[in-house]
């Protein structure tokens, strides 16, 4: 029997199509039986053929294009661009500092923006109920504006809902939907804040091969620091007690949406400018893979392969990343994804902001341990499992104050005036290989340089791992087993499904991707 | 309040990435509780109610919220539309199933357009087919525009392009509409608001002593025109230099990058390789067949 499809015969089949609140098209099928959720596929149903609109062009042009591939999280794929290219040039060690130190910065700015972007904008309306400010009497301006916007009874984009389940009080529910509507300025002042010297947002411009194109100014600086006070603030008084808020009303969720228990980091935030080797390098956040049975172990780039056996590509294309060649075959029988199957050493493996939190927990760092300890003692949350929905969003949170803490310190260290790059041409031919966490996760660029152009490039995605389908073996990926076994009250309200799939913060458009190394005709088909 | 009419508007992705919607939240002035929530122009409101980067519902019961907009008699609703359009393969994109199959966002697109009032190209890929629709084209990428031709369907589209377009494009162009209507706002020969794209980067850029002077950066991080970096602005229409990003705070000449050109219809094909200087014959045909067409 083809293990993708459902294999329990009983139950109800509940299709959430599309999965919104998540970046780019995603489908999810689910089995539930008896209350439970017996089966379920995740599917990328979105698929624009990335790296083969790379290749042939001129490797510089490769930041700028690969970027694109995501407008929520376009800094990290600029960033790992950068690193693949600045091993393919020659200058991985030779960044000036106050290259590297923007780099951090620049990415340090949209991990918050992303972080708090999830939390509210994308996640709040789960937990948080807008309908209990319809008998708002107060004084608050934004409230008073939403009272009269349910008075004048047209209620998009916050309905339609999934109803049924939620648990907060009238007080608490005001005060995360403020928090919602404030969250909304906050993280445009996190891309304000990038944009200091990333140019723009989203598509940032100034991360390069070899460092950045902003120059250092003192002036840059302090408009920097300016709004990163603000949101400093906002992160210790607005989005760490919101999250604790929520998690002491669904404090189930603790024990919902483990998931694989394996997680891979590969680290982020270059802390000097002198190691290159990408397992290794000092990294604020840190690098590590920690299996279920909780051994920590440095990350082995060769254990990375991707599988295809459910994805709608030719099954001669699994290998590993850097060998990659993909042929999309969209009637595959039995396929159901446009997402590969990547397995770290053979297992499906969650990647993100909970995977370093296992890593560097795992591994005595001492602020995460320090945070996680505190989070977890403060309240009344000791003893719960961190691997669930509530733990994602907490480890998310924690490591938002973590990050805007160290951005506070690269300030300190940029020199103004400073070489912000260094000059590198293109080799004739050349590789390498840029592997960085993101917000989402751990995140690898491959490039092949042929001829003064490129010749290949890859990309493995944090969603892609976390999103992924069936392996070979038949192993459902990370968030299918997140969902598998899970509590479902009401299959016609299914938002315990909605909300572990959102604890992953996927992201499709970054996930499904591919190189074709042959010419591609379909044919086109007619729009009935 | 009772006298505030709704208007309905539906946000499509198709091969896209979301920065359009995220531009979109990046409104400064008004800020996006206040377009969600608040009237946009005395007596009108956007009722949005589809957009999937941010609407509460999930699943069928959105699917039926676009299913009963495309049916609406009257066409009282905008369409925007985010990323191009595949049409290589149905499987290519797909969003919600009818009848347990799943629908190709070309159809909702084609079916949402047919009774628009209008459609708004938000961003270079739906404007003009974008990177999605660059060499060699995998999935057959075509604009917003192109799809609804080869339809026969002639609601009238206007271009926001950019990667991603500026939220005040975005907002701005749809506060026209609903102020004035889509016919009052004057427009340049691709469809683009004369009141965003109407100058060059070039003719507004705080570089341009440098570029009068023969002052270029030669690298990175250096003074100077952009010029011999690649810059695009000599042969792009926006606004980026008076109006900057992100809360008037920087923009890409700014942070020391080239304008890559990003609201034009060859980005980024025709203007790769995007750190390459423009030859001065491309640059002079370009000008000149620009101020002949107007």
């Amino acid at each position: 029997m083809d293990s993708a499809q459902p294999q329990v015969r009983s139950g109800k089949s509940v299709v959430i199509d599309p999965m919104t609140r998540i970046e780019g098209h995603m489908k999810v099928e689910a089995v539930v039986d008896g209350g439970l959720v017996k089966d379920a596929r995740c599917r990328g149903t979105m698929f624009r053929g990335f790296e083969r609109i790379l290749s042939g062009r001129h490797p510089l042009d490769a930041v700028r294009i690969a970027q694109r591939v995501c407008g929520v999280c376009p800094t990290i794929h600029a960033t790992a661009s950068a690193f693949c290219l600045d091993e393919a040039l020659g200058v991985a060690d030779k960044i000036p500092d106050n290259g590297r130190l923007v780099r951090n910065l620049v990415l340090g700015s949209n991990y918050l923006q992303s972080h708090i972007l999830h939390f509210f904008a994308l996640s709040a309306l789960d937990y948080a109920d807008v309908t209990v400010l319809a008998g708002y009497e107060g004084d608050e301006s934004e409230l008073k504006t939403v009272k009269a916007f349910i008075d004048r009874g047209e209620l998009a984009p916050f309905f339609p809902r999934y109803e049924g389940d939620y648990r907060c009080s009238k007080d608490e529910n005001r005060l995360l939907i403020r928090n919602y509507l404030k969250a909304l300025q906050v993280r445009r002042t996190a891309h304000e804040m990038l944009c200091v010297f990333g140019g723009k947002m989203p598509h940032n411009i100034d991360i390069v091969p070899g460092g950045v194109t902003s120059d250092v100014t003192a002036d840059k600086i302090e408009t920097f620091a300016g709004k990163l006070a603000q949101i400093r603030a906002f992160i210790e008084d607005v989005y760490i007690p919101s999250v604790l808020l929520v998690a002491g009303r669904y404090g189930d969720y603790f024990d919902i949406g483990a998931g694989c228990r394996r997680f891979l980091s590969y680290g982020a935030f270059n802390l000097d400018s002198a190691s290159t080797d990408p397992v290794t390098r000092r990294r604020l956040l840190p690098a590590g893979v920690l299996d279920a049975g909780g051994k920590l172990s440095p990350v082995n780039i060769g254990g990375i392969t991707e599988q295809v056996k459910y994805s709608y590509y030719d099954d001669s294309c699994a290998s590993p990343p850097a060998e990659g060649s993909t042929w999309p075959k969209p009637e595959k029988a039995g396929a159901y994804s446009w997402l590969k199957a990547p397995r770290y050493e053979g297992a499906p493996t969650e990647v993100g902001p909970l995977a370093r939190t296992m890593v560097g927990y795992a591994g005595g760092h001492p602020t995460i341990k320090a945070d996680v300890d505190a989070a977890l003692s403060a309240t009344k949350l000791s003893g719960r499992k961190l691997p669930s929905v509530l733990g994602r969003h907490l480890a998310r949170a924690l490591e938002a104050r973590r990050v805007c803490e160290a951005m506070a310190g690269w300030l300190d260290e940029l020199k103004p005036g400073g070489p912000v790059a260094v000059e590198a041409s293109i080799p004739q031919a050349g590789q390498g290989a840029g592997l960085v966490d993101g917000p989402r996760g751990a995140l690898g660029h491959w490039i092949q340089i042929k001829d003064g152009r490129i010749s290949l490039y890859q990309l493995v995605v944090p969603t892609t791992w976390n999103g992924s389908p069936r392996d070979a073996e038949g192993i459902p990926g990370p968030m299918e087993q997140a969902l598998i076994g899970a509590p479902v009250k009401d299959a016609d309200n299914p938002f315990e499904i909605a909300r572990i799939i959102r604890s992953f913060d996927p992201c499709l458009a970054c996930a499904v991707h591919m190189l074709t190394a042959r010419g591609d005709t379909i044919g086109e088909y007619r729009i009935v | 309040m009772a006298d505030t009419v709704e208007i309905p508007v539906v946000w499509l992705q198709g091969a896209a990435c979301s920065g359009c919607a995220v531009s979109l939240l990046n409104s400064f002035s008004p800020g996006i509780d206040t377009v969600l929530l608040r009237e946009l122009t005395p007596g009108k409101h956007v009722n949005l109610r589809f957009l999937m980067t941010v609407m509460a519902g999930q699943g069928q019961q959105v699917v039926r919220v676009l299913a009963d907009t495309a049916k609406a008699k009257a066409a009282g609703y905008v369409l925007v539309m985010e990323g191009a359009i595949q049409l290589t393969h149905r499987m290519f994109a797909t969003l919600g199933e009818e009848d347990h199959r799943e629908v190709p966002i070309s159809k909702w697109a084609a079916d949402l357009a047919r009774s628009a009032m209008a459609v708004v190209a938000a961003g270079t890929c739906a404007a003009f087919g974008g990177i999605p629709a660059g060499q060699p084209n995998p999935t057959g990428c075509v604009s917003i525009a192109e799809l609804l031709a080869r339809e026969g369907i002639n609601t009238p589209v206007i271009n926001i392009p950019g990667c991603p377009p500026h939220p005040d494009w975005l907002i701005g162009s749809l506060a026209a509409i609903m102020r004035r209507g889509l016919n009052s706002i004057e427009v340049d020969d691709i469809g683009r608001p004369k009141m965003f794209y109407g100058q060059l980067v070039h003719e507004t850029c705080p570089r341009r002593a440098d570029f009068d002077a023969g002052k270029f950066a030669k690298a990175f991080g250096q003074g100077g025109c952009l010029y011999e970096l690649g810059c695009k602005g000599p042969v792009t229409y926006a606004d980026c230099p008076k109006r900057m990003w992100n809360s008037g705070t920087n923009w890409c000449v700014g942070a020391g990058s080239p304008c890559h050109g990003c609201v034009e219809p060859d980005f980024p094909d025709r203007l790769s390789p995007l750190y390459k200087k423009i030859d001065e014959e491309r640059l002079n045909l370009f000008r000149v067949g620009r101020a002949a067409a107007e």
